[in-house]
């Protein structure tokens, strides 16, 4: 193990109490991961001694709450290795960021005839943008189909890209519901040269590895603070700066333009222009502190952490009679759902969280997959953070068993 | 690890989960609904029978839901038989009541003895996010009473 997992958990206020007399063990990160105390401080330190409004007053605490906002965006850009932190724009979450792509570059950019590609396993997020897209616009949609052991099919994703026709390749970097990581600078450099745009929904990746928007080529990439062990409230959309410049605003308002009159409004230039009205500032002081959170401890001893702990897991859950696990991907993040023979989704959840155990039950969003599965009524997704432990995951395998024996 | 769950998972309702009554689709149905519940992917379809009289002659369903969704509904069909629309609709009332409060003390008397055949899902009232599954079933019996094609615990 690369970090203290133990001394991990102490800056995590939350991870102390018990839930109903038993200790609490927090598999549900994936849907939103708890907060270290260096977040919770940052944020009450920036509204107890540097609160303003940003980039407007000519004074003392404007200029610093200016300073701290615009160095969450100088840190952001670091964290995801961006070519150039104006590419770094603040939205409220990754569903924002994608909604704005689709908006802005989608509606302008993409031409009648072309088509818009997306998987299977991707999250509603990365998939009610684009129907709305198409409803408004007439753009195709394709979908890339997903493996059965959960992988994106690189053989259909080349086919579906071969008529030169697709504008847009949106893929979700890694599944929130499979942990599968995708091949994302192979999917870039295919894209790329099919002629399409390509955007990663990195709310799970950048959690639980390093991700490098250089390397990558990526044209757009999202994340989403609460993920990441910052506020909500706040997400990331890290864009290729020459999309952002003929990119129209978003929404309208203040702080997004250059000069309005009663006629007419000029933009400020990007990320500005896409930045109407008063931004989250504390939110952002809140994600700069968990990007330095999770920069000190290291994106790959994390990413070597939550690696170990899922091939226990797999280990461990596949030795349990009637369980079955979705997808078998060979590269994946600290997230998996599984489906029994013996019980609901929801009734297992219902079972583990007596014990303590808060997992996910349902289809986390992802309809298609569940259907691509043959798993309708949904699974139950356990996801890892840097704070979760061996013995927890030899817990939940406990308490799996002992659940089939309940409902036996 | 779970046996103070006993209270929720009562053996009636796991023997009506595993083996749900009248699991079957009425083809020559008089009314029927869908009740669907998108944010745990329960669905299920309710079919209702009715008489000359208009007292429902026999109830159905099918679909797929949790042990708790599927016992209500398993346990309604069971319930609503031989009741007339005000009935059945009162009946609704209280078990929702009952499966949010874990009590009914406005309940009717003439409906005593069908309120003590769903008690055992009174202990849902203790689980907030649960109380939608035991409901679903009689959203959509209201629904298919009233003429409504579907309906949603959400």
């Amino acid at each position: 193990m690369s970090f203290d997992v133990e001394r991990v958990r102490r800056d995590f206020p939350i991870l102390s109490q018990k839930i109903r007399g038993k200790d609490l063990v927090f598999l549900d990160s994936g849907a939103s991961a708890q907060k270290p105390r260096a977040v919770i401080d940052a944020m009450v330190r920036c509204m107890e001694e540097r609160y303003a409004n940003v980039h407007r007053g000519a004074y003392f605490l404007s200029e610093a709450a200016t300073e701290a906002y615009e160095a969450a965006r100088l840190a952001t850009a670091r964290f995801l290795n961006a070519p150039d932190p104006r590419g770094i724009v603040f939205a409220k979450n990754s569903t924002e960021a994608i909604n704005l792509v689709a908006h802005s570059w989608g509606r302008h950019m993409l031409r009648p005839g072309q088509a818009v590609l997306f998987s299977e396993l991707e999250h509603h997020a990365n998939i009610v943008p684009w129907h709305l897209l198409k409803e408004d616009k007439g753009v195709e949609l394709r979908v890339v189909r997903v493996t059965d052991s959960g992988e994106i099919d690189l053989e259909d994703l080349a086919a579906k890209l071969e008529d030169g026709k697709v504008g847009l390749v949106a893929i979700a970097h890694m599944s929130n519901v499979l942990g599968t990581v995708a091949p994302a600078e192979r999917i870039a450099r295919m894209a790329h040269a099919a002629g399409a745009k390509v955007l990663f929904d990195g709310s799970q990746a950048a959690v639980h590895r390093r991700v490098d928007l250089q390397a990558l080529d990526a044209d757009f990439y999202v994340f989403t603070g609460h993920k990441l062990y910052g506020p909500t409230g706040i997400g990331v959309l890290a864009a290729k700066l020459e999309h952002l410049e003929r990119m129209p605003p978003f929404l309208g308002g203040g702080d997004m333009i250059s000069s309005v009159t009663l006629e007419r409004s000029e933009w400020a230039p990007p990320p500005a222009k896409f930045e109407a009205g008063t931004p989250p500032i504390v939110e952002a002081v809140g994600l700069h502190a968990a990007i330095d959170y999770v920069t000190a401890i290291g994106m790959e001893a994390i990413e070597a952490h939550e690696r170990h702990l899922v091939d226990r897991a797999m280990r461990r859950l596949t030795d349990i009679e009637g369980v079955t696990l979705l997808g078998r991907a060979q590269d994946r993040g600290g997230v998996f759902a599984m489906a029994t023979d013996y019980a609901h989704a929801h009734d297992l959840a219902t079972l583990l969280d007596r014990a303590g155990i808060a997992v996910r039950a349902g289809r986390h969003c992802a309809e298609p997959l569940h259907t691509r599965f043959g798993v309708e009524g949904g699974t139950v997704r356990a996801s890892f953070g840097l704070y979760t432990t061996e013995a927890e995951v030899d817990y939940l395998a406990e308490a799996l068993t002992k659940a089939r024996e309940f409902f036996a | 690890m779970f046996d103070d769950l006993r209270d929720l998972y009562q053996e009636v309702i796991l023997d009506h989960g595993r083996k749900p009554r009248n699991f079957r689709r009425l083809e020559d149905a008089d009314r029927s609904a869908r009740g669907d519940n998108p944010m745990c992917g329960d669905r299920l379809e309710l079919f209702l029978k009715l008489a000359p009289d208009g007292r429902i002659a026999d109830a159905a369903f099918q679909g797929r839901g949790c042990a708790i969704s599927t016992a209500s509904a398993s346990l309604l069909t069971e319930t609503v038989k031989g009741k007339t629309a005000a009935e059945a609709h009162a009946l609704s009332d209280s078990f929702r009541e009952l499966a949010m409060t874990g009590t009914c003390p406005h309940c009717q008397a003439a409906l005593e003895e069908e309120m003590e055949r769903l008690q055992p899902l009174s202990g849902v009232h203790e689980f907030p996010s649960r109380v939608k599954c035991a409901t679903l079933a009689w959203h959509t019996l209201n629904a298919a009473l009233d003429g409504a094609k579907e309906a949603s615990s959400e």
